[in-house]
This record gives C-alpha cells, structure tokens and sequence, in this order.
C-alpha cells in the first residue's frame, strides 16, 4: 500500500552554501530498510523537480536508522545570493515527508 | 565527569540562555558560538569603521552580566566572539569584568596574507565552482582560516577564564575543555572524533533540546523555558546530552538524532582541523529523562589542508512584497508580477535574476506545495539580483505604484519601497595548515 514517508519518518533539513541537506530518520530503526529501499536519490530528484538544479546524493547511517540526502544547486544560489524566502532549506524537510512510499502491511507491523 | 554548556547557536540566538545555563544548574564550561560563514566580513567593515568594533558587541555585556557566577562556581568561557578583531573584545571584557583573566587565540585572520599564499602557488580555488581566487582577489572583504580545538585548548592551560577567539570551527568551542581537562592527545582520533561529534550536536543550541523539533513538536513541554544543551563528557570518549533539571523543552534519541543529521555531508568524513568523525560509528542509548548517552565513535586522522573562509563584495539584491486579499488572490498577485516585470524590461534595466515566490501559496515548498486553489491571501514576493546598484534601486520604486496602477486589493505596502542590500558571498578554499600558525595571548 502506499503511504506517505511522514507515516515512518522524520526530518530535518539544513544548508551548506547552495546545497541542501535533509536527514530523514525512521521513527522505529526496524523500518530502516523500507527508508533504504523506497527513499532513493532519484525518487527524492523526481519529487522536488525543478527545484533541485544539481544532482542528489545519498549517504547511509544504518545505526542512526537514518538516511542523508545532499540536493545540489537547490536553494537559488544559496546563503545570501539567494532570493527564496527559505534560502537555507529549512522546510524541505518537511516538504520530503509528503513522499509517498510503497510499503506491506506487514513490513508497517515488525 | 565535566560539563560543557553551548548557550549560543549563532549571534542573535536567546539572550537569556547563557544567563539561565549559569544560574540554572551546574557547568564547568560555557560554549557560545558568535560566527556564521559571512559574518566576519560584516565585523570587517564595522572594524574599517571604527578599529575598536569588529567583534561580536553582545559578549561583553554578557560577560558583564553573569561574571559573579563565573567567579562563583568557577565556570570558563570559550567563544568565536572576537571576530576581526579578538584583542579589542578582550580588551573590552576586561573593562567590564576586570576580575576575569582573558586569552585570546590570533592566527585565523589571514586577510593580510592572501598575496604571499597566492604568490607561493596557493591558488584558493572556491570549493563548490573550482574557479580560482584570483578571479574576485580585488572584491575581498575578510580571509579567515578555521582553526581547531587545540590552540582553545592552549588558552585554557594558560588559566584564562574568558576564551576569545575568531573563526575557530563551531565544534572546537566544546571540543577544548576535553582536551585541556582529559589530556587528549592530537593523534587520540577516537576521542577527538567524540568531542568533535558531542560539539556538533549542542552547536546549534536548542536544536537538540527540542527546538525545531519534528518529533511529536506539539508536545514538548514549556518551549517558553527551553533548556540549553550541555555535554557531560567523560575521559574516554563517551558523553551524555542532557539540560537543567526543570527547563522545558526534551532530550530524547529521536532528537539528537534529527541534530546528528543536520548539516551533516558525507557523514563517514565529517572533516575537522582536529579529526575526520565517522557519523556511521555513533551509538545512542536512552539514559533516562532528557538525557541521552552517545558511544562507539570513531574517528580518523585530521586533514593536511585547513578550510578557509573567505568574504567577498558580489553585488546588491532587494526584495520588495505586496498583498493581495481574495477573492483571485493568486491570480491577482501573479497579474502584478507580470506588469512588475514588463516594466522593468521597458527601463531597460538588466539583472542576474528575479525571482517571484508567492507567499502563502508556494514559497517555501515550490512545486511540491500542498494545492491552495483559493487561498484568502497571498504576498507576492519578488527579489532581484545583480552587479548594478543604481538597477536594482530602481527596482525598489516599482512595487508600490501598483496599489494604484495594478490589479485591485493591494496592500501591505506599509514599510516603504525595500532596502537595496550589498549581497557579500562566501568563498570556501583550502590552504595548507602548515602555513596557519595560531598563538594565544594572555590580555591583562
């Protein structure tokens, strides 16, 4: 069933220069792998379109239950070049946990 | 056991939080962290100004105020406060706590330098772009190399009770005091990578209290009252996250967890002048109402090159707003962005951007905003950048006629035509660390 990722995650999202990072944490490290497998650099890329110029990496802290995205070129030139009201990204975050995710009612249960 | 408080996430962060850490509780170390990544070429200038300014103006009188306590319960402070200029905000300290002994650290200001790097073949290419420095050499406002937790350390050994330095990394602040006190070693990577992930987590002050917190935000308690992160660090390395017993706010695994990841990049190479931490290493572990205990770190050997930051005059931006009330006040607000637009193609005038956001509607989520086909109100928001002063202060006289010369319902225009502001940028550059030499001095 498809669920939005807030249902298992949270998040928070910051800058460095024109770059934004949001870590999305699962609220219970066994849905750690469901984050993982759903969550991929090129869904996060495909959500937030034109917004994001640059590439999206990811990076894996699996003891954290835990995944961190870098999006690249994603915040109008960044720190005080920018233009945006949220020139530090820090809503993207919350705007990522609107993700929907493919998820088993069983994998939702463990 | 000792404690490390951070009472200050940027300058402008609470006033009284470095007050109620003092009186709330006990703390041997007090962190404030006074510098974001532009803020020395604004310390620059004031220095330019008037050569006594140049540092954070807040911390003296802080200091001023909660002197009593620091003699009291023998607390030590450590700040990035000093700025530009590190021995006039010590000087003013000792004017306003004369009972206080006061360091400074010097060797971060390599503004006066950069010719002798660049005639060496250092060639300080920006880290995001790969251009080199010799492309905005004549625009520089400030140079500063980030310094470690080493040369605090040194400041600490030398008995000060105010610590004042200029751009040091955040994490050094609280790094220093488990230097000094444990003896840690330079080649210790483990432990420093510890220290430097315990500072990483209380840099940003209440962020791993509960502030902008996602978790369950509606129910932590008394954010009114929040309390400040302090570190209880221990000599190998472990730490708990904890607050003052009785302030508001919540320390919980869920929390620090969302502080962990912020800002974070690769997070197996947070790099450091005193460490590479591994992020992938740390361990959190409930230790009990708002404390969290942090184990297992990791670390590696500290980097041969040291991060500089350096300020630049890039050009001049505005940002200029409107409101327009339903009904069709989305439809009316990108009506008045078009006509702003067209007149502005008609003078003639050039910018590198404009860029329109429309508040209430998608400003801050873009594209992918929750839909609000009919909204009550929304602030057309637009801001234009560029090289040209006299364009982009032209800019400024075009929203305000619209009230009259525009689509219908347009207020908000109370404030005035917006201010045209120099727009300074951010330079990060690599230099090697062998040529930062930092020295602490003593100022009586």
């Amino acid at each position: 069933m498809k669920i939005p990722l807030s249902r298992i995650a949270h998040a928070r999202s910051g800058d460095k220069g024109d770059t934004s990072n949001i870590g999305v944490i699962a609220f219970d490290p066994r849905h750690y792998p469901v984050l993982a497998r759903e969550v991929t650099s090129k869904r996060v890329k495909q959500f937030f379109g034109e917004m994001v110029k640059g590439q999206v990496e990811r990076y894996e802290l699996p003891n954290l239950g835990a995944l961190n995205f870098l999006l690249h070129d994603a915040l109008g030139g960044g720190g005080t070049l920018s233009l945006r009201i949220d020139a530090q990204g820090k809503t993207l975050g919350a705007a990522l946990l609107r993700l929907e995710i493919e998820v088993s009612e069983s994998e939702l249960a463990s | 056991m000792i404690r490390i408080a951070n009472g200050q996430g940027f300058w402008g962060d609470w006033l009284e939080a470095p007050v109620r850490l003092v009186e709330q509780g006990p703390i041997d170390y007090l962190a404030l962290d006074y510098l974001a990544e532009i803020t020395m070429s604004i310390l620059q200038k004031q220095k330019e100004a008037d050569p006594s300014l140049g540092y954070a103006r807040d911390f003296p009188p802080l200091i001023a105020r909660i002197q009593r306590r620091l003699r009291e319960r023998e607390i030590k402070v450590i700040a990035n406060a000093g700025g530009v200029n590190p021995i006039a905000c010590a000087l003013e300290v000792r004017r306003v706590a004369p009972s206080l002994k006061v360091a400074v650290v010097l060797g971060d200001d390599v503004s006066g330098r950069l010719d002798e790097f660049l005639a060496a073949g250092h060639a300080m290419k920006n880290m995001d772009t790969g251009e080199p420095l010799s492309t905005i050499r004549d625009r520089i406002l400030s140079a500063n190399a980030y310094i470690g937790a080493f040369p605090l350390a040194e400041a600490l050994e030398a008995g000060a009770d105010v610590v004042i330095a200029g751009r040091c990394t955040d994490t050094a602040l609280s790094l220093a005091p488990m230097i000094h006190r444990f003896g840690w070693k330079p080649e210790e990577w483990d432990k420093l990578a510890a220290g430097t992930i315990a500072g990483h987590i209380v840099e940003c002050g209440a962020q791993c209290t509960g502030g902008n917190c996602q978790v369950d935000w509606q129910s932590i308690p008394d954010m009114a009252n929040i309390g400040y992160p302090i570190i209880e660090a221990e000599p190998d390395g472990r730490f708990n996250i904890t607050k003052h017993e009785g302030t508001g706010g919540r320390v919980s695994v869920d929390v620090v967890k969302e502080q962990l990841l912020y800002e974070l990049g690769d997070p197996k190479n947070y790099i450091t002048p005193d460490c590479v931490a591994d992020f992938t290493s740390i361990q959190l572990k409930d230790a009990g109402p708002d404390r969290v205990q942090v184990s297992d770190i990791r670390g590696g050997p500290r980097p041969e090159m040291l991060k500089l930051s350096i300020a630049y005059s890039y050009g001049w931006k505005a940002i200029g707003t409107l409101v327009y009330s339903a009904p069709q006040a989305l439809e009316k607000s990108k009506a008045a962005d078009r006509i702003v637009r067209e007149r502005l193609d008609q003078l003639g005038l050039k910018f590198e951007e404009i860029y329109t956001e429309f508040f209430g509607v998608n400003a801050c989520h873009g594209p992918v905003a929750v839909p609000n086909p009919d909204p009550p109100e929304v602030q057309v928001r637009i801001g234009v950048r560029g090289q040209d002063r006299k364009a982009v202060d032209r800019f400024t006289r075009e929203l305000i006629p619209l009230v009259l010369s525009g689509p219908p319902t347009g207020t908000g225009f109370g404030d005035g035509r917006p201010p045209v502001r120099e727009v300074v940028a951010y330079w990060p550059a690599l230099i090697p660390r062998e040529l930062i030499q930092t020295s602490v001095e003593v100022v009586e």
